[in-house]
């Protein structure tokens, strides 16, 4: 005999949301988003290296001399990375209960790379993340930090090769996570349109391979002598 | 042909189960998957062992009771088709085949491949649905319905209810499944009342049956024997947020429903 | 037996149901959830009914062999469903769908019933729309209809080629609410292998659940049989696998009579078989018929490919036969036809038991893409089978057993000869006569269940005193002890041949012997070979397991068991009828031009069989059929 269904127990909006499956997800990709368009303005201003000392150190006073504004900024961020890891962590938990026995024989169809590493691929950005504002930000793991000259502290950074490679291998999971992240956001968040091939992602490809090619593209210059 | 079959057998619920190996020979390419199945289950009848039990049907993909993960593959390897629609040909002579049940904690598995998938029923009986006593319809044709609402609509309605998308989905997530019946109703303009309702509580029922959430891996929508789009999942996370955020709060049901 | 009462109200045809509407007695709504009611199958008749008596109040059990409500065969249904709604302003009518029903069955139905079905055919179409059944639409939002065989307006609804689904998930979700609400309880797989009867009334079943092989008893007020048709008795049909007759048969060995079990259906446009491996057969839709053409070589033997045989030299035999009607002619005719075009040495494909279904014309006329936007599902299913495109080469088909209009004999309430016992959809014996015409099964499934049932089953409760019986009563006990005996039997043959081997005998004989052309010899013969199997069987079946969990192996048995007794029934019904008449062709009566020959002066009546206990003949009842309103005619479709 199958049983009858529970009615939901009135909750709030907020509540109710939270509590799905689909809320969670929903604040994973409206999170995910706000990091997105982050990263593609870090990028856009970390390209002003290429441009020379003056124009990339006189573009961090500006940010620095933004005040309140760049903390707001910087909240929004922290308050993004936290829901995201939060939800992802505990997505993944349910995921995890939904199939305590695995299969012997698996032969995934269409699922992409990307799709199937984003779990360890975001614990790894996490690590970069930390490293990198020790790093850059704080300086505390750099060799020799001068706040406010970005440019020399790139260039000291960089010629650490196994700095380079941890930088190049993170932006590399980084393309993964965006290549999938960005398509399923959108499609997570309900904005798109029924489409004759909804697995297709070329917007989430040319971010994905703009934003992390640019990206690496910095320490690959300093380690390739490009930039001194 | 010649197959050697590697078959997840399972006495019940508790025993642990194992896969245990058999070899078909003298299938005919032109039978289907289980037709091959019964044929290796008439000679183990044949010597008083007990058959593989695998649920079936009306074995032209249309009820959905089949449910086999064929080489890691659900439904096996014929894109659009349920496993009765699968024939041997699409195997080689020789080959080796995996055959596994459905895998997800929503799914127990109650005997060798056959798995308890009330759990969807469940999710309908939350709201998949239009409230629709008998008896005070209108004139069918008092309603316009748009041809291409009508028309999505019924490309979600196709849903067999097999299960093969949880089995397919690396989180064993129901979404494909809720997205669709969602999808199905919300097109139509009969469903427009009961909208918000029905997707914050299929939605729910779906959670509460143990679940997985959607990660988008696009495998529910390649097993789909109906093959049914993700982008029913777009909208039914569309209609989920619109519902819980704007839509009307839910009063206590008051008199016979 | 008391003489079969059909109880069909007195008054003009048309305010009949009316009429016995209002002299029905009804139940106080505060009282209806004292009566339960028990529902065996949710397919199109059972799901709506127990839906519809659900919402009327009633406590209702519902009951079926599958995991899922939603698996009932009632889903394999392609085609579409009739309603005399005449959107297409050709000339229907809520007569003119009685007319071309009874004609259709070839005179053999009850006209009030049949009138009563046309009736409500348009609240049908109401009921399944406000469900949100996703019909076919014009541009404008409209309904869509096509035409299907045996009519000449166009009034079947469709949802692309899953009609029987889309209807089945509006009822299936309708009953889902009730359970959800906790206002039915809901028996997945759980089948019913007996009936109880106590004090001469229907009052509870027996039953097995399937996954802990437990047998229980279920008490109730009435009791709905909506458990399908019996189509497999003939091994190789269109039904799923697990359609069977048991239900039905064990109701007949409780005491109701069997209507017109002969009156089996075969459908013209079946894949078809291809080998000795074969389990089941696929049909395809009859609305296929709209744009094909039918045909086989003009020339006995002639083995060149479809495509090389010159218009000249292939005979298109349904529209040289039957110019009016042509590639739509009825099923029964149709099938008779292909099967004629075989025997005389004409048959196509590598088995020869084929005629083409030609979509050349229509491609040329309309395109291949229109083609495709109609029937793409059925030929990619078509393809996907026989590894052959449609498209390119002309199909392949061979009439299957597809449907049966024999079942457990009714009067107009539905009630069986057995007090309390009420039997719909497939199960009884129907409406359509000795041929249904294509897409009335869903119209009557859901007729019975949606509008007839739940109010005629409120007469029979309203009027009847209930002795308080709960599954305690020793009628229980005794029903379990049956039961419980017959599955150790099985069990304990532990012979050496699988039941599947006995089944697919089975089969042979009924579809050499009782299939689409009967003889007295051949149904004497097998007469002759039923018993003598059905003793092999019990001698040397093979059952392995227990009878205490999930065993597949026992549920066939138990169902082979039952199709080897009930397949003697079938036999011994054709050999009576002597007539030829819609799906019943007996080869001694047909006319010049072999076609079917009825004999109204003696077979103008149902044949209700009254079991009289094992190995005694079983005794033949004959509810005349009078026809008051139609004229009886030699039916033509020329």
């Amino acid at each position: 005999m199958t049983e009858g269904v529970a009615a939901p127990r009135p909750t709030t909006r907020l509540e109710r949301f939270w509590h799905s499956t689909v809320g969670k997800k929903v604040v994973m990709a409206a999170t995910g988003l706000i990091m997105v368009a982050f990263v593609i303005g870090h990028v856009a201003g970390n390209l002003l290296v290429f441009a020379g000392p003056e124009r990339i150190n006189a573009y961090s006073a500006f940010l620095h001399g933004t005040g309140e504004l760049l903390w707001l900024v910087r909240l929004v961020l922290l308050a993004a990375v936290v829901l995201h890891i939060i939800s992802a962590y505990q997505l993944t938990r349910i995921d995890m209960r939904a199939r305590p026995i695995a299969y012997t024989t698996r032969d995934p169809q269409v699922s992409t790379l990307a799709a199937r590493t984003i779990r360890w691929g975001g614990v790894l950005l996490l690590v970069f993340i930390v490293f990198h504002l020790l790093h850059m930000t704080t300086g505390t793991v750099h060799p020799d930090f001068v706040p406010g000259d970005v440019y020399s502290n790139v260039v000291v950074a960089f010629r650490v090769w196994p700095v380079t490679l941890f930088y190049v291998l993170a932006m590399a999971a980084l393309g993964l996570h965006l290549y999938h992240g960005t398509w399923s956001a959108f499609r997570t968040l309900g904005l798109v349109r029924p489409s004759a091939e909804p697995l297709q992602r070329r917007g989430a490809a040319a971010v994905a391979i703009l934003v992390a090619g640019a990206f690496a593209a910095v320490p690959l210059a300093v380690a390739l002598g490009l930039l001194r | 042909m010649d197959v050697t079959l590697r078959v997840w057998r399972q006495r019940g619920p508790s025993d642990p189960g194992g896969i245990v190996e058999y070899p078909a020979t003298g299938v005919s390419p032109d039978a289907s998957f289980l037709e091959m199945l019964d044929l290796v289950n008439e000679g183990l009848m044949a010597r008083g062992e007990p058959p593989i039990a695998f649920a079936h049907d009306c074995r032209e993909g249309i009820c959905g009771a089949c449910s086999l993960m064929i080489d890691g593959i659900a439904h096996g390897p014929m894109a659009g088709a349920a496993t009765c629609q699968v024939h041997m040909r699409s195997f080689s002579d020789g080959a080796t085949i995996t055959i596994e049940p459905w895998r997800a904690a929503a799914f127990p598995v109650l005997k060798d491949l056959i798995v308890d998938r009330s759990a969807l029923d469940r999710i309908i009986a939350a709201g998949g649905f239009v409230t629709a006593a008998t008896g005070g319809a209108q004139d069918a044709n008092a309603v316009l319905v748009p041809k291409e609402a009508a028309d999505r609509a019924m490309d979600a309605a196709a849903c067999i209810g097999c299960g093969a998308c949880v089995a397919a989905c690396p989180n064993a997530s129901a979404s494909l499944f809720t997205a669709a019946k969602v999808s199905h109703l919300g097109l139509m303009p009969q469903g427009q009342p009961e909208r918000s309702r029905r997707v914050i509580r299929m939605v729910a029922q779906m959670d509460a049956e143990g679940f997985g959430d959607c990660t988008l891996f696009g495998e529910c929508q390649d097993a789909c024997p109906k093959e049914i789009s993700i982008d029913v999942i777009a909208r039914m996370h569309r209609d989920h947020m619109r519902a819980v955020w704007f839509g009307g709060e839910e009063r206590a049901e008051t008199g016979p429903g | 037996m008391t003489p079969l009462d059909s109880r069909v109200p007195a008054g003009p045809l048309a305010e009949k149901w009316d009429r016995h509407k209002f002299e029905m007695q009804l139940v106080n709504p505060a009282n209806k959830r004292k009566h339960p009611i028990i529902v065996v199958g949710t397919g199109l008749a059972g799901a709506s009914a127990a839906a519809t008596l659900s919402e009327l109040g009633y406590r209702v059990q519902c009951f079926c062999f599958h995991d899922s409500p939603r698996r009932a065969h009632s889903i394999a249904a392609q085609g579409g469903i009739n309603a005399a709604k005449n959107y297409q302003n050709d000339g229907d009518s809520v007569f003119r769908l009685f007319y071309d029903t009874i004609k259709g069955g070839d005179f053999r139905a009850r006209e009030a019933n049949v009138y009563r079905l046309a009736q409500v055919s348009g609240n049908i179409i109401d009921q399944c729309a406000a469900q949100g059944v996703p019909f076919a639409r014009e541009y404008g939002g409209l309904l869509a209809n096509r035409s299907f065989g045996g009519a000449q307006v166009s009034r079947t609804f469709y949802a692309r080629g899953q009609t029987g689904q889309q209807l089945l998930l509006g009822a299936y979700q309708a009953l889902e609410r009730q359970i959800g609400r906790g206002a039915v309880e809901m028996h997945p797989h759980t089948e019913m292998l007996d009936l109880v009867v106590v004090d001469g009334r229907a009052r509870g079943i027996v039953v097995r659940d399937l996954v802990t092989g437990r047998i229980e008893s279920y008490a109730a007020h009435a009791v709905v049989l909506a458990t399908g048709g019996y189509g497999n008795v003939f091994f190789l049909s269109t039904n799923a696998r697990n359609c069977n007759v048991t239900a039905t048969w064990r109701a007949y060995k409780r005491g109701a009579a069997f209507g017109n079990p002969c009156f089996t259906q075969i459908h013209p446009t079946c894949i078809p078989v291809s080998g000795d491996y074969q389990s089941k057969l696929t049909l395809m839709s009859e609305s296929l018929r709209n744009d094909g053409r039918v045909w086989v070589p003009a020339r006995i033997g002639d083995a060149r490919p479809p495509r090389d045989i010159p218009e000249d030299e292939r005979d298109y035999f349904l529209e040289r036969k039957y110019p009016s009607f042509g590639n739509l002619a009825p099923r029964d005719i149709a099938s008779r036809a292909a099967k004629q075009a075989c025997d005389e040495g004409r048959g196509v494909g590598p088995t020869r038991l084929g005629v083409y279904l030609d979509f050349a014309d229509a491609i040329a006329r309309v395109g291949a893409q229109a083609i495709r936007d109609r029937y793409g599902n059925l030929f990619d299913m078509y393809e996907r089978i026989t590894d052959e495109n449609p498209y390119a080469v002309p199909m392949r088909i061979y009439p299957a057993v597809h449907y049966t209009m024999g079942g457990l004999w009714v009067d107009y309430n539905l009630m069986s000869t057995i007090p309390g016992l009420h039997v719909i959809g497939e199960a009884n014996f129907s409406d359509h006569g000795a041929n249904r015409l294509g897409a009335s099964a869903l119209m009557q499934g859901l007729a019975d269940g949606y509008f007839v049932l739940p109010a005629t089953i409120g007469d029979y409760l309203a009027s009847t005193p209930f002795a308080p019986v709960d599954t305690s009563h020793p009628a229980f006990r005794a029903v379990e002890a049956d039961v419980a005996e017959r599955t150790t039997r099985l069990l304990g043959v532990r012979g050496n041949r699988t039941v599947d081997s006995f089944h697919r005998q089975l089969g042979k004989i009924m579809w050499e012997k009782c299939g689409m052309a009967r003889t007295e010899a051949g149904l004497t013969e097998a007469l002759a070979d039923i018993p003598a199997l059905r003793e092999e069987f019990w001698r040397t079946v093979t059952v392995p397991g227990s009878g205490q969990e999930l065993n597949q192996a026992l549920e066939k048995a138990g169902r082979v068991a039952d199709f080897l007794e009930f397949a003697e029934l079938v036999c011994l019904d054709a050999l009576h009828r002597t007539e030829s008449c819609g799906g019943h062709f007996r080869e001694e009566s047909q006319t010049a031009d072999g076609e079917a020959l009825r004999d109204d002066a003696h077979f103008a009546y149902v044949a209700a069989w009254e079991y009289a206990g094992e190995g005694t003949a079983p005794v033949l009842n004959k509810e005349p059929l009078e026809f008051e309103t139609v004229h009886l005619s030699q039916r033509s479709y020329k």
